[in-house]
């Protein structure tokens, strides 16, 4: 996968929990749940859908490094190759 | 013969409209089944029964508006023959709601026919709230979209008569306490680091188990205050604040939380959170609580003053888990804290006893391995 088909499932994921989200107005390289009101179960649930569509296993200890919507698509494009 | 009434679904909630039913005359039913799904000013609500027995005949039809208590179905006991059933049974309508004749203009009232729109449904703008043409026209102008916007006006009505209520009648008092969770928090990382993504738990789960399992030795702030007295409950069903995205909030409960496992209780929170926001909740969940957490720590405020969800006593609010420079056996480390607060009535308790359930419940989360039995 690419990293723009990447960047599609994450934002579509996104769209899914936060339906009022308008991915125009998303800055990617700003911390991204400053931008859209995800709480920790929102974040969780994000987490896992990712998780599920694209195979991939995310430990809780990387998830500190996910922080702007670069930071998931780039940790998910590399994780997607390993 | 058993009547089927439409059930108490919280204390700020007095009616509530069928959207349909979920079984038919002749349908044999299970105690705990779902016979009904109905519309409240919050959520679409499943109503269960029960009672075991056979579908009678069903008294109401979806659309029908209807106050608490009202008979939506007669059930037959198990060996009764459908010829128990009252030939005629009348549509009962029990005390409560008054039925209000409408104030509406004949051409209102025509044109609501034609359109077909509820006048029941609809704040009349005339004098003395009558019903005139031109509300037909805006409420037939609503497009089916505008429902939402409809819904988190019901909801912020809802909020406002319960919180009016409860600052009106319950003296709240408030203490709060910074609670130290380097093992909490440590131990849920390494419980985590065995499980897969979806068993993992948030801290959350956590602090609403130690609440639950803190209660049992605070009776007085884990039950209902009704007609001028408290009844202490007999089990904790945790109130749980749920957001919604459309705005306002829900507080159902997870049931029974005293008696279940952290990581149990987590997997309810994470079905809760995802059917609060699908409008799907079971009465029992609404109607329920015994108390209620609240945790706005995700939306990075330090401490929750809480307003208490009557006819409940107390209200637990945590604020943003965060690390802060903690003084300790004589040594300056950084600790993650959270605030827990608590409100609570001063008609059952006192501030005492309410410094003193903070005190057990920080004491709990040092110990996070044994609230997960």
């Amino acid at each position: 996968m690419t990293n723009a088909d990447i960047r599609t499932v994450v934002l579509s994921t996104l769209l899914k929990i936060a339906p009022e989200v308008d991915p125009q107005l998303l800055r990617p390289d700003r911390p991204l749940r400053r931008q859209v009101d995800l709480d920790s179960m929102d974040w969780l649930n994000f987490l896992v859908a990712l998780h599920e569509a694209l195979k991939v296993d995310i430990p809780e200890t990387d998830y500190a490094r996910l922080v702007t919507l670069d930071d998931v698509v780039s940790y998910l494009e590399a994780a997607t190759k390993r | 013969m058993i009547e089927f009434r439409l059930p108490s679904l919280g204390a700020d909630m007095d009616q509530g409209t069928l959207l349909e039913w979920a079984v038919k005359p002749g349908d044999a039913v299970k105690k705990g089944q779902i016979l009904a799904v109905v519309d409240t000013s919050k959520a679409a609500i499943d109503v269960e029964t029960w009672h075991e027995g056979t579908v009678g005949e069903l008294l109401v039809s979806p659309g029908d508006k209807m106050p608490v208590g009202t008979v939506m179905a007669i059930l037959l006991e198990p060996g009764e023959s459908p010829s128990a059933l009252p030939r005629k049974p009348a549509p009962p309508k029990p005390a409560g709601l008054p039925t209000r004749r409408r104030m509406v203009t004949p051409a209102a009232r025509k044109l609501a026919r034609e359109r077909g729109i509820d006048l029941d449904s609809l704040a009349g703008t005339g004098p003395d709230g009558t019903v005139r043409l031109a509300d037909i026209e805006q409420a037939a102008a609503r497009k089916p979209g505008a429902a939402s916007e409809d819904r988190s006006t019901d909801i912020r009505k809802t909020i406002g008569a319960a919180m009016a209520r409860a600052k009106r009648e319950i003296p709240h008092y408030y203490v709060a306490e910074p609670i130290p969770l380097r093992a909490a928090l440590d131990w849920l990382t390494q419980a985590n680091a065995d499980r897969p993504m979806t068993e993992r738990v948030l801290p959350a789960a956590l602090l609403i188990r130690a609440v639950a399992v803190a209660l049992k030795r605070f009776p007085e702030l884990n039950g209902l205050f009704r007609n001028g007295e408290f009844e202490a409950a007999p089990a904790v069903h945790v109130g749980v604040a749920i957001s919604l995205r459309q705005g306002g909030l829900v507080a159902p409960a997870l049931l029974h939380a005293d008696g279940k496992p952290t990581r149990q209780l987590m997997l309810e929170l994470a079905d809760l959170v995802k059917r609060c926001r699908a409008g799907s909740l079971r009465r029992a969940e609404l109607s329920e609580p015994t108390i209620t957490v609240t945790n706005l720590g995700d939306q990075g405020v330090a401490e929750v003053f809480g307003v208490i969800y009557p006819p409940q006593v107390a209200l637990v609010g945590f604020g943003r888990i965060a690390e802060q420079a903690w003084a300790q056996d004589g040594t300056l480390v950084a600790m993650p804290v959270v605030t827990a607060s608590l409100s609570a009535d001063h008609r059952v308790s006192d501030g005492h006893r309410g410094a003193l359930f903070l005190a057990e419940l920080r004491e709990l989360l040092q110990h996070p391995e044994e609230l997960d039995r």
